[in-house]
Order: structure tokens, then sequence, then C-alpha cells
């Protein structure tokens, strides 16, 4: 669904999905074997033929798609909402009611109008092909063919359209009936609508997009792919790993905030707390990224590379980070830093890189961007992910901190259920930044200089 | 006077003549090449998905036999946000896991603070119909957009009487309407996707292009950043039934995905960042391994007739969530491919969808002009 067919209003792409499947429900309710009963319904006093009532198309529904009853009266609603079931006791409100209102398929549904082109033809032939049984006019042959290849996927809906129709027409007298296929008969034999062979679907084939394609499908065929067993099991552990951790499916201690209206669980897994929550500390030693995207773990592993005596490895990813999602503008300048602090020959927090990376990083500083320093950036990322990393998680800080780490009470049910907790509100970080803003104008003014702390 | 009209005819049934004749002349070589394109292109086509089933040797609902089903699912709208006056179109969760910020037909941008209730900024943007807002990651900004083609950023300024639109800064340009924006891993860049069938990287400050991303054939709806090691791809679905996986730094499509049947209206990142799941007008949602480069899972049932517009995942991946046309949500077992429970409660389509960055809640937009929390 674009914008662009929204606000035409016409007949795109999405309505047609959509009205094939409802299609399909509505030809499978109208099976002769399996479909609904349909019988005579009393409306106040006249006999309806040919009705369901408003309870057994829900039933149905209920029974056929194995769902809930509250579903099926959803389901059942927009059928009548989109005109394929119309209701005879107040025929103004679609609505499906599940009680023994009666209700009945209608004949000339929204889709019709929406895709008159293709639709009315198709019945009006399929119609006389039931009543003549096949001896079709030559010409009419050619066109029943081709619009039954076109519309293929709802013949049918078509056939049972057509059969709707030659049914209400037997019910009108005699003279009518004679004269409305008179009509009918003129209007096509005047009106054929051409077939093109550009569908609404198949718009794109210029020569450019398939030159792009072919050479998409070049590329990916070279591609490595991995076993799909072996992917798949990489979704069951990491589901597996992080299920304590996900609030909607084990919830989350000491509660869910938008349930009990308790803000502890906030305020104990807030950015930088005295301790942490176990919950939290474990989720460390799940892969590196866990431990670098969380502040306090970052800190805890900065602490531990300042005893290995390898911090300037942290620092300078860090740098390098702040490089990459930076400002523009500072992007020079931040390189020159990097050079000066971590890559220049005896260098205050100097960095050990293969020879082959430091030529390439040297090379490309000379023409500084934004990823000059991705190589030596990832180089680093990996030797910290295979060597310090594992050691900081068997290292005595990790332990403590995990010992130390609160699980917190779950809150027991408030004793007044019916009160309900004050909802405080927090301050907006936009605040809280133009705070720091200030206090750091102010140190910056005193003629302080504030540590390099870009916020991650 | 006859003169004229006879030079007049001759003259025009000259032109049709000569522009028959050419039109003959260059039509049959132009068939000829795009027909052999198309072979090449069909033929290409088989071939990869040929290789692509060689080392599909088992289903993911195969393999998750001997994984606990899931019991009985209790989800209930926990808040309602009532204020917008027109159609909910997008919203975006800031980091600190209760603000949100919303955009509406209307041109009316809104922050609330969804724990509460109250509205904090609201923002009037010069055109109708804004598809797309982002929170920024430093929670003082967001950006939005859509019909005007931009995408401009708005400071969030704490001084109530202060008129947030003065501080606006245009960021994008694009050749048609704003269907997605998203900020990449910090307040200075931008990555957008567009009804001009393009998705571009911008920088905030200058308002640069840095990159463009050619190769939907069609509209691009929705995009979404990869929380992979290296940060650097990101996804985007289209109306051309196609998700593309992108390079950000070379603007390459590195991997593509076509088995939707319909235009591509959400995609998600699985939490891990190997896989993908996207939810199409044809009322299904699916999910792509990007290792294994291939769709695994299609989750749909006959009884779901309406488009989804919108999917995300529950923090461990375990559940996904859509929001459908027809008002509901379903909720599915990702690894399962069942339907865990569906969700009635908005009073028209579901737009927008969005769990909550710790995973407690999340959070639908409607066309019935609100905004729920569910929990």
């Amino acid at each position: 669904m674009t914008i662009n067919t929204l606000a035409k209003g016409g007949c795109h792409r999405e309505q047609m999905a959509c009205f094939r499947k409802m299609e399909k429900v509505i030809v499978a309710m109208q099976d002769p074997d399996m479909g609904m009963k349909m019988r005579n319904q009393r409306l106040l006093i006249t006999v309806i033929p040919h009705a369901m009532t408003g309870h057994d198309i829900i039933a149905w529904l209920t029974h056929k798609y194995r769902i809930s009853e509250e579903e099926s009266l959803h389901l059942g609603n927009m059928l009548v909402k989109y005109g394929y079931i119309y209701p005879l006791k107040e025929p103004r409100c679609l609505v499906l009611r599940p009680d023994e209102s009666p209700y009945r398929f209608q004949v000339r549904p929204l889709s019709m109008s929406i895709l008159p082109t293709f639709y009315n033809p198709a019945i009006y032939l399929a119609k006389k092909n039931i009543r003549k049984q096949g001896e079709l006019m030559e010409y009419e042959k050619e066109r029943y063919s081709l619009l039954h290849k076109r519309i293929n996927h709802t013949w049918d809906f078509v056939v049972m359209q057509a059969r709707e129709q030659l049914r209400a027409s037997k019910q009108r007298r005699k003279a009518d009936r004679i004269v409305l296929e008179c009509q009918e008969q003129a209007y096509w034999l005047i009106n054929r609508p051409p077939i093109k062979y550009e569908c609404i679907e198949h718009i794109k084939g210029s020569s450019s997009c398939l030159c792009l394609q072919i050479e998409a499908c070049r590329k990916a065929l070279g591609r490595n792919r991995v076993k799909s067993s072996i992917c798949l099991e990489g979704f069951l552990k990491y589901s597996e790993q992080y299920l304590n951790h996900d609030p909607i499916m084990q919830g989350c201690l000491p509660s869910n905030p938008w349930i009990s209206d308790d803000t502890a669980h906030w305020t104990m897994n807030a950015e930088i707390v005295p301790v942490p929550t176990r919950l939290r500390v474990e989720r460390w030693s799940f892969s590196f990224m866990e431990l670098l995207n969380d502040a306090m773990g970052r800190r805890e592993f900065m602490t531990y590379l300042e005893k290995e005596f390898s911090a300037e490895n942290l620092y300078f990813w860090q740098a390098c980070e702040d490089i990459r999602h930076g400002e523009s503008s500072k992007i020079v300048e931040k390189v020159e830093d990097i050079y000066k602090n971590f890559l220049a020959p005896g260098a205050a927090r100097w960095v050990n890189i293969d020879s082959k990376t430091m030529d390439k990083t040297l090379e490309g500083i000379k023409r500084p961007h934004r990823f000059v320093m991705d190589d030596a950036q990832m180089h680093i990322y990996f030797l910290m992910k295979k060597d310090s990393y594992p050691r900081y998680l068997k290292s005595d800080l990790y332990k403590n901190m995990l010992a130390k780490a609160i699980v917190p009470q779950e809150t027991k049910k408030s004793v007044f259920p019916f009160m309900r907790r004050q909802r405080h509100s927090s301050p907006s970080p936009a605040q809280t930044a133009t705070q720091a803003a200030e206090e750091e104008g102010l140190a910056k003014g005193a003629g302080a200089n504030s540590a390099a702390g870009s916020h991650f | 006077k006859y003169l004229s009209t006879f030079i007049k005819t001759l003259y025009s049934t000259s032109m049709i003549f000569y522009s028959c004749v050419l039109y003959i002349i260059c039509e049959v070589p132009l068939n000829e090449t795009l027909a052999h394109l198309k072979t090449e292109s069909e033929t290409l086509k088989s071939k990869l998905e040929e290789e692509r089933a060689k080392l599909h040797d088992v289903e993911l609902h195969q393999v998750a036999e001997k994984v606990e089903g899931l019991g009985q699912f209790v989800m209930k709208t926990r808040r309602t946000l009532k204020g917008h006056g027109n159609k909910v179109l997008c919203m975006d969760w800031c980091k600190d896991k209760r603000r949100i910020v919303s955009s509406s037909q209307d041109g009316k941008v809104i922050v609330w603070d969804a724990f509460t209730t109250n509205k904090e900024h609201a923002v009037t943007m010069p055109c109708t119909w804004v598809m797309a807002c982002a929170y920024a990651p430093s929670g003082c900004a967001v950006a939005c957009g859509g019909l005007d083609n931009k995408c401009s950023v708005y400071p969030l300024s704490l001084d109530k009487n202060e008129n947030l639109a003065a501080k606006k800064k245009s960021v994008a340009m694009h050749t048609n309407y704003l269907s997605a924006c998203s900020f990449t891993n910090s307040d200075m860049q931008i990555l957008t996707s567009s009804g001009d069938g393009t998705c571009a990287l911008w920088d905030v400050e200058s308002g640069q292009l840095l990159q463009s991303f050619h190769g939907h054939a069609a509209d691009v709806l929705c995009l979404d950043l990869a929380p992979s090691e290296t940060g650097n791809t990101f996804v985007s679905g289209g109306c051309d039934k196609k998700a593309n996986v992108w390079d950000m730094r070379s603007g390459q499509c590195i991997q593509s995905f076509e088995t939707h049947e319909s235009d591509i209206n959400s995609v998600r990142y699985y939490p891990s960042g190997d896989a993908f799941a996207s939810g199409s007008d044809d009322a299904t949602c699916r999910l792509y391994d990007l290792r294994a480069d291939r769709e695994v899972a299609i989750y749909s049932k006959d009884s779901i007739i309406f488009g989804v517009s919108s999917v995300d995942f529950s923090l461990s991946g375990r559940l996904l969530f859509g929001g459908y046309n027809d008002y509901t949500i379903n909720v599915w077992d990702v690894l399962k491919g069942t339907r865990v429970s569906i969700l009635f409660g908005h009073e028209n389509r579901v737009s927008t969808l969005r769990v909550s960055p710790d995973g407690t809640a999340f959070c639908t937009g409607s066309w019935d002009h609100t905004l729920r929390i569910w929990a």
C-alpha cells in the first residue's frame, strides 16, 4: 500500500490481495458440500429463500478455520463491511450479529465496482456459458478463454457470481427478464474492453531494471551460504539464552512498570547504578557486543583492561566509533587526534596493529574520511573479543560483580487492587542533556579540560 | 484557406505515418532485447533458487519441535494515548524506555511520556500525511517527514513557550514522499527511504547526502538498521515485493529476497542480526535468514485476510508481533510458526507497531487516532 494509491483511492494491489482472499472464503462458504447450509429465513412475516443466520456464519467460520468465536465474529464483520454478505434486517447497518438475524450473499460486491474491467464481462460470459451450455459464439469463446487466463485466480468467484445472478434473475417476471437480457447483450456487444498485455502487476520490465537484476543474481550465485540446520539452531539457542531477559515472555522483576505502575524496574536498571541487577551482569557474558553496549559493562571492562595494561585498545575503539558516528565537520580533527594518541610512533597510548593494516591506515589518513579507521578498528575489536573478553569473564572482577549483583524481589500484588499507584513523571532526556551541556560549558569556561565524553 | 487546412492535414497524416514507421522500426529490436534480458533474468533466478535449496536440509518448525510450546498469552492495553486529530501513521520509542514520538495524517508530531500519558511536545508540520518519525538516540531531537518529500530534524526544547518549528533543520530531500526514517547509532546521521524508489544516508549537521541506495524497482516503504557488531548494513522493503540488504559504506545491495506476493510494508531485524522479518499486503509475515540466504518461515493463516502493516520482535526474538489492516494484532511463535494470540482493541487499521527498547511492552498506532501500549 502506498500513499499514491491511497490518495487517489483507485483500485490497487493491496485491495486486490484482500479481495482474492475474501473471495476464497466466500467460495468456500458457498461450496455445495462443505459450505453453509442455506435455508429459508423468516424476516417478520416474509420468508426469504437462500439465506443464513448470523449465528450460522460464526459457527461455520469457527469450525472451518479453527479459530475462536471472537475472531470469527471479527472476520464475519469484515465480510459484511466489504459487502460480500449483506444483512436483511436493518440493511444500512453493516454489522454481523451473532444471533438469528438473516444474511445473504451479495450478488454485486465491492470488488466488482473497483475492478470492473475484467470481472463484469467475465461474469456475463460465464452466465451465457452456463445458460447455453457451452454454445458461445466464436469471438465470445476467444474472449472467454482470454479472460479465464487473465483472472484465473478468481475464476471460482466469477462462476459463483454468474450462478448467483442467474438465480436472482429467475425470480424476476418473465417480461423483465427478457428485457434485461437484451439490454445486457447489447451492452456487451458494444463495450468490448480491450485486454492489454501490461497488467497492473507487471509494470517493471525496463531493460536497466533487468540488467540490475541480472547483475544481482550473478553476484548472489557466487556467495557462500550456511546450511539451514546450523542457522536455525542458532535461533533456538538465542531465544533460549535470552528467555529470562524477555519481560513479555517471563515477566520482569520487581514488576513490569506498565502493569503495576511502579517504575522500580527502570530505576534499578538505569544506565549507571551503584549495584547492577544479576540479569544485567549475566547478559554481559552473552556476547562482547552486549558488554560494550552497556555503559556500566564497558566501565567495568575498562577497569579490567587497565589492570592488564591494555586499556588503550578500548580507548582506541571508542575514538574510532566517535568518528564513524560523529559530525562530518569534526572528522579531520578527530583523525589527527587518533593518530597522535594511538598510532604515531612513541604515542602515549600506542595500539598494537599488524603492519599491513597499519600501513593501509596511515596511507588513508592522508585523505581522512569517515571510514578511514574501519580496518584498524575491526582489528582491535576482534583482538579484544578473542583475547581480553574471555579472560575478563573468568576474572575475579567479573565474578565479584556477579556475586554482588542484586536479584530484585517480586512485588507482591497490592492489598488494595483498586487503588491505582501515582504515575510519576521522569526528567526528559533533553533536560538532562541541556543540564550536562551547561555544566560542561561552565567547566570549559573555567579552563578545565573536559574528558572525551561522548554519549554512547 | 483550403490550402492551409490541406497542408495541415497532409502534415498531420505524414507525421502519423512517420511515427508509425519509426515505432515499427524501433519496436522490434527493443522488444527482442527486452525479451532476451527477461529470459536471462528468469534463468538466473531459478538457478539461484536451486543453489539456495541445496543447503536447505531442515525446516524451522522441525528444528523447533524440541522446544517447549508457549502457554496462554494475556496481553492487555495498559495505556491509551489520545490526542491526535487524525490517523496515526508512525511512532518510535525513546531510549529512556518510556517516551515515544508519533506522527499523524493531520501533520501533527507529538512527543509523549507514555507512562504518564502526558504530552510533552507537539509540532505541526507544513504538510499532511507525516508517514515517518524517529526519536534521536540522545533523546534530544526527533526526525519526521512525509508528503513534503523531506526529512526534518526538530531539537526538543524544554521551554514550553518556544516554537519547536523555529529550530527545524531540513536534512533529507527526496523526489517523492518519505516513507521511513531512522537515526543511525548517533544523532548525526539519518537513514531515509522514499516513494522515489531509493534509500539515502544523510549527515544531519550539513544536510549532505552521504550515500544513496538504488535497486528497488518501485516505492521503498520501510527500513531497519542491523544490530550487528560491525553495524554497517540495513534492510529495506518495497512495493516491488523485494527486501534488500545494503552495505551502508559502499551503497551496494548485498542480498535480495523476493518471495512475498505483494508490497512489503515493514521489515525488522531479529535481535541477533542474523535474520529479519517482513510484513506484507499479502497477509503474511516471513522470516529470512541472512547466512542461509533464504526465506525460512512463513507466518500466515487462512483466516487472516488483511495485510500486515508493521512487525516487531520481542526482546528474545521468540515472539513476532504483527499489526494488521483488519484492526487486530497477531502474536506469532517465531520458532514453531504458530499463532499464539490475537489482540483486539483498535477500531481501525493498525498502522505502526514497535516493541519498547527494554522489551517490557509494545506500542501500536492506528487509524482510529489513538496509540495503545500493550503489556
